[in-house]
């Protein structure tokens, strides 16, 4: 591996420099597009924009930390950059080489691993990138960018030298399984799709990434397309397919834009096409685009909307592999999967096979959200502990609060416990745990949080995006929320915990698709997890994280001074007293909008 | 065909053989045992969607739907643990909790499938309540009426009009909770591609789709003295009547129906298939003269008013070829307004002019501007099988036990020949038996013409009459007709007369029949098969059994129509459609030619 970091990380450029800006997600929020030009007149400025080569990359995953500017050489990474900085940065570091110490992130260069070229920042420190092995340091949009990284190698390699059958035995050697979140194995899946007889197979890549807060499919395809395009081209001669579809949800318009740049010129090196690098395989690639559908990321339902129908997922068997789009055996892989599938054709399913734990092998892409420090995108080796993602990557809790929860799979993970701190990353593992891998989400919660409040949200989600066709998800799940909301709302009744779990169980196993299979999960997990605060809000009204409206009191303490802010600013009049005297709040009337609360200057008020 | 291999699968713990390639329901079904299921129907595809009928499979994780799981060599399946009864029981209850509790005011009362289903699930108590959801029924279409509160969402409905029909009239709209079935872009059901057929009445298992109900308008007329009360019978109607009364399917009631007429208050009881001959009559002198050269062939019947719909959305460009004929039904109401009311002295405004129909599709025909006469509508009201049924039941009438009547004159006497228009393949059927005597000068001596008869999707025959070959297809259901119209698209010359029904089986399965009872399923290919036996014994116990033998249509046309294809004929029996374009229109329902 040390020799190809080195490959890597050799820019295919004339240019002195290069200036990386990060346009994933997160950083296009912050506006990291509108430094392109404060850049581009500064370079002018200084006379260096024939020496400087400025690049809109893909997402670096420091999300927290943005909008991140990368200077090459040395990869210095700038965090937190905005316009006024520019003109400082570009004068100091390229003209009088003279760095911006207060605004880099790295400022230690010492090698570490895979990602070396980052130096030991904690946020890389404990991260392997091999899915996001390109994001962020190549142009996306230039193919050479991709050659330069021995980019379609892998493709070349298989065409003169693997006989289809050797493609797939090797993708099982290396154990890869399935990254959209059930964990199939990758290379058993291949060999179902190869082993069923027919002239037209397809292959798709679903990057129909609809989990709320996630990212992983979005910034690979960002980042670093081609990838993606030399997995499944590498999949279509494995399975004998002529024809890809990429799914990919319509709200994301730069992949797509990417997706059909990168395909545009792959057509024009004849790496799709006929005859591909002059050999006898031929393959092309469309994209389909989805209209923000969630059960759309289930591939049956997939697979009819591609078809030009609604996105409602249908019994299996019969599986894509037999049966898939116009009634075809299909290949169908989520992107994070295809982009792991040309460094294990190039460095080995051997090599891949040493990474990770004993049945999950290789690394996970996760969006990291919620009530931690570094809330971003990174990528870990299976086997990594929650504990290490959250304290060691995520810089742990911030404000000082405690950790209380972690929700894994999103909206239909499950919600872990401290107790599961130091439970190792990997499907089973989780499943276990009682959550599940899912996709990629992870979301931190802290103490501050109510967990019937956030089952309820994740059922509410769940709930809205079902696509209505069968019984327990699409009636089950509605009652389910509108007991959790019941509950939230202090209006528990005795045996509504009991009821939930009857429900949840039953949708759990007779829901037709996955989606409604899981779409109990949050809920069964935090009763199992926090039963206490659900028999709390039932019996007692209470809730101990002050989150539902309905069960928190406000009150004033003695250190009222009376100084009438929260008169002002309540807007029920609830808040009385004489000036310079200790107020009072009539309980009645609050309408628990908490303005007093945050108002308060002495913190005077309670709210428990 | 070659034999199925046989495995090895166990049913709550006992070994069975089987064939291998079918579902557990299937295999389960052909043991005696009787997996509750609800969504599911044998002529549709699988859709998975109740989860009634899950089962355990040892080694799977989740519940599997019966249905669509494929049976494997030493598979264990379990149907009736706690476990299963419990979640089935508990689907059952979520989808009642989300249905209106008006079981006693419903239409489909007592003939409900949730409601035995609920009923066999054991549902007595109620675990969960919440919101229900509403909508506004859609009350826009003479015949068919869409209540989305009633729906349960197995999608039976959908299905059928685009699989069976392939109109595609329906479709999903909205996510999770809120998903409903609707025409598309939510149009009135009246200015959608439906064509009217009322299947969808048939397939589903509640009352979310009815007929518009016009019994007590029809109460209210009956109880007017200064109209005339004629009602006529439609063939299919005295074939199927008999079960809405719990009888056996295939008991032939027009007598005892009659009787009930009488005794409802309607002054005269007319055959419908004493126009069916005349229908023969006017058809038959058609095909004859197109085959001269005189009009496009192949010449299409036009009795079905869901199959001319049809036509006039799907495919225009072959309204040339449909017969000019009207429909029996309407042929008869002209008659009622024009001859008879001259005969009674009557003036025609005065007429009630009643169809008792199979089919829904009729109620919606009687609204045509074309089929009016001198500004009058030639039927003035129509009520399907059922509705009449319930009429009988209403007024305390005992139709299964009271002494039998004939059909009144001029227009109730009717040959063999007229019975048959109610299966598919009866009109050709009836024509050919004409047609050849008209053509040959001599009479045809083997009249039962098997290769007509039957339920294939598309029966095709040959008739030799002297040196002319007549080459004949057959359709039924409107994919059916689709299909064949496709056929002539490709081969314009392969057919000289082709006959299509809309309805599945023909009149005899159409819109407007009774539902099926406990022990059967709606579109069940043994009702179907009764029901047309019933018309084929009338056939086969007439003396008459020729439409042109029979002798009050020679009278009439004596007395007042002259000879068919006349100038008085054309006036009040024949018409002329034209083209549609209602929004939704799907490419692939009939391949519609854009234009």
């Amino acid at each position: 591996m040390a020799d190809q970091v080195e490959t890597r990380t050799i820019k295919n450029s004339t240019a002195q420099y290069n200036v990386i800006l990060c346009s994933g997600p997160s950083c296009l929020h912050r506006k990291s597009k509108e430094l392109l030009q404060a850049v581009r007149r500064e370079l002018v400025r200084h006379g260096l924009e024939r020496k400087t080569e400025v690049i809109l990359s893909g997402c670096l995953g420091m999300c927290k930390k943005g909008p991140i500017m990368i200077i090459n050489p040395g990869y210095t990474i700038y965090g937190g950059i905005h316009e006024e900085h520019i003109a400082e940065i570009i004068e100091a570091h390229l003209v009088k080489n003279n760095p911006v110490s207060e605004k880099i992130i790295n400022e230690d260069h010492l090698f570490n691993r895979f990602y070396r070229i980052f130096g030991d920042v904690a946020f890389f420190g404990k991260q392997m990138r091999i899915a996001l092995r390109n994001c962020g340091i190549l142009d996306p949009e230039k193919i050479d960018d991709y050659l330069s990284v021995r980019g379609y190698e892998a493709l070349a390699k298989v065409l003169t030298s693997y006989t289809p059958g050797q493609v797939i035995e090797e993708i099982g050697i290396s154990g890869l399984r399935g990254r959209g979140g059930a964990g199939f194995p990758t290379g058993l899946k291949w060999k179902l799709t190869a082993e069923t007889d027919s002239a037209e197979k397809y292959v798709i890549c679903n990057a129909d990434e609809g989990d709320p807060g996630a990212f992983m499919d979005r910034s690979a395809i960002e980042g670093d397309p081609h990838t993606v395009l030399e997995g499944m081209l590498i999949g279509g001669y494995a399975v004998g397919a002529v024809k890809g579809f990429i799914y990919i949800r319509a709200e994301y318009p730069l992949a797509i834009r990417r997706l059909e740049k990168a395909i545009a010129e792959a057509r024009k090196h004849n790496l799709l096409g006929k005859n591909i690098l002059g050999s006898d395989f031929s393959f092309d690639i469309e994209i389909r685009l989805g209209a923000g559908a969630f059960v759309c990321g289930e591939e049956t339902a997939l697979i009819q909307s591609i078809e030009g129908g609604r996105g409602m997922p249908r019994p299996r068997p019969p599986y894509p592999s037999v049966s898939g789009v116009f009634g075809k055996p299909t290949l169908i892989n989520n992107v994070e999967t295809w982009a792991n599938i040309p460094v294990i054709v190039l460095d080995g399913a051997d090599w891949f096979a040493s990474i990770g734990t004993e049945k999950s092998k290789g690394t996970k892409v996760f969006a990291l959200a919620g009530n931690v420090v570094n809330t971003g995108l990174i990528e870990v080796p299976m086997g990594t502990t929650l504990r290490e993602i959250i304290f060691d990557i995520g810089g742990g809790i911030p404000d000082g609060k405690k950790f209380k929860a972690v929700q894994t799979g999103g909206p239909s993970g499950g919600c872990l416990t401290e107790d599961y701190l130091d439970t190792q990353i990997d499907y089973d593992s989780l499943a276990k745990a009682g959550s599940i891998m899912g996709s990629g989400g992870m979301i931190v919660m802290d103490e501050g949080t109510c967990m019937v409040n956030v089952a309820k949200f994740f059922l509410e989600f769940t709930q809205n995006e079902s696509c209505g066709k069968c019984t327990p998800c699409r009636e089950g799940t509605k009652r389910m929320l509108e007991i959790l909301t019941r509950i939230t709302a202090g209006k528990g009744r005795q045996g509504d915990i009991e009821q939930l779990e009857r429900l949840g169980n039953m949708i759990r196993k007779a829901s037709l698709c996955g989606l409604g299979q899981s779409a109990p999960n949050p809920v069964l997990s935090t009763i199992k997890n926090f039963r206490h605060e659900y028999e709390e809000h039932i019996n007692r009204k209470h809730c101990r994280a002050t989150v539902c409206p309905a069960m928190v009191v406000y009150g004033i303490t003695d250190d009222c001074i009376g100084c009438g802010a929260c008169v002002r600013v309540c807007p029920v009049g609830a808040v009385s007293g004489i000036k310079k005297n200790k107020h009072t709040i009539d309980q009645e009337a609050c309408i628990k909008c908490g303005e007093c609360y945050s108002t308060c200057r002495f913190k005077a008020i309670t709210r428990t | 065909m070659k034999a199925k291999k046989m495995i090895s699968i166990y049913i709550n713990d006992v070994q069975y053989k089987v064939a291998d390639g079918q579902t557990i329901m299937q295999a389960a079904d052909a043991l005696g045992f009787k997996i509750p299921r609800l969504c599911y129907h044998p002529k549709l595809s699988i859709e998975g969607a109740c989860r009634v009928c899950i089962v355990q499979v040892e080694g799977q994780k989740n519940y599997t739907a019966s249905c669509s799981f494929p049976v494997f060599e030493n598979m264990r399946v379990h149907t009736n643990t706690k476990e299963l009864r419990r979640a089935r029981r508990d689907i059952v209850e979520l989808i009642l909790d989300n249905h209106p509790r008006d079981c006693h005011t419903c239409e489909r009362d007592g003939v409900c499938e949730l409601q035995r289903l609920a009923y066999a699930m054991g549902i007595r108590n109620r675990h969960f309540e919440g919101e229900r959801k509403h909508y506004e029924k859609d009350l826009s279409s003479p015949s068919v009426i869409r209540d989305p509160d009633k729906c349960i969402l197995c999608g039976r409905c959908v299905r059928l009009c685009s699989e069976i029909q392939k109109v595609n009239a329906l479709g999903y709209a909205h996510r999770g909770f809120k998903t409903v079935v609707m025409p598309a872009f939510n149009k009135p059901f009246s200015e959608s591609v439906c064509t009217t057929c009322g299947q969808c009445i048939n397939v589903c298992p509640t009352a979310s789709f009815v007929e518009k109900n016009n019994t007590q308008e029809l109460f209210e007329k009956l109880d007017d003295p200064s109209l005339t009360k004629i009602v006529q019978v439609a063939p299919s109607v005295r074939a199927a009547i008999g079960e809405a009364f719990g009888l056996e399917a295939g008991k032939a009631m027009h007598k005892e129906l009659v009787s009930a007429l009488k005794k409802l208050g309607f002054d005269y009881i007319f055959d419908t298939q004493f126009a069916a001959d005349l229908t023969i009559m006017e058809e038959a002198s058609e095909l004859l003269d197109r085959i001269q050269g005189n009009g496009r062939l192949p010449m299409i019947t036009s009795c079905s008013s869901a199959w001319i719909k049809y036509l006039e959305h799907f495919y225009p460009q072959f309204l040339p070829n449909l017969s000019t004929c009207k429909s029996p039904m309407s042929m008869l109401g002209a008659l009622i307004k024009s001859y008879f009311a001259k005969k009674l002295g009557c003036d025609p405004s005065r007429l009630l002019s009643v169809a008792v129909m199979c089919c829904t599709a009729k109620k919606h025909e009687a609204n045509r501007p074309e089929l009016a006469v001198e500004g009058l509508p030639a039927v003035d009201m129509v009520v399907t099988t059922r509705e009449i049924a319930w009429m009988i039941k209403s007024a305390g009438i005992d139709m299964i036990s009271a002494k039998g009547s004939d059909f009144d004159a001029p227009l109730g006497l009717s040959s063999g020949a007229g019975a048959i228009f109610g299966a598919t393949g009866g009109v050709m059927e009836a024509a050919i038996r004409t047609a050849y005597e008209l053509y040959t000068g001599e009479t045809l001596l083997d009249i039962e013409l098997q290769s007509l008869r039957g339920f294939s999707g598309i029966k095709e025959a040959c008739f030799t009459m002297e040196d002319k070959e007549i080459r004949v297809a057959v359709a039924h259901g409107l994919g059916n007709a689709g299909k064949l119209m496709e056929i002539i698209k490709k081969e314009p010359d392969r057919y000289h007369f082709v006959e299509v029904m809309g309805c599945p089986g023909g009149c005899i399965g159409g819109g407007g029949q009774p539902y099926a009872t406990a022990n059967s399923i709606p579109l069940d290919e043994d009702f179907l098969k009764k029901r047309a036996e019933a018309l084929y014994g009338i056939d086969r116990d007439k003396t008459i059994r020729r439409s042109h033998e029979n002798p009050d249509v020679q009278r009439l046309y004596k007395e007042f129509l002259g000879r068919p294809l006349s100038t008085v004929s054309h006036g009040l029996l024949h018409t002329s459609y034209s083209k549609k374009q209602p929004q939704g229109i799907i490419a692939g329902g009939g391949n519609n030619e854009q234009q």
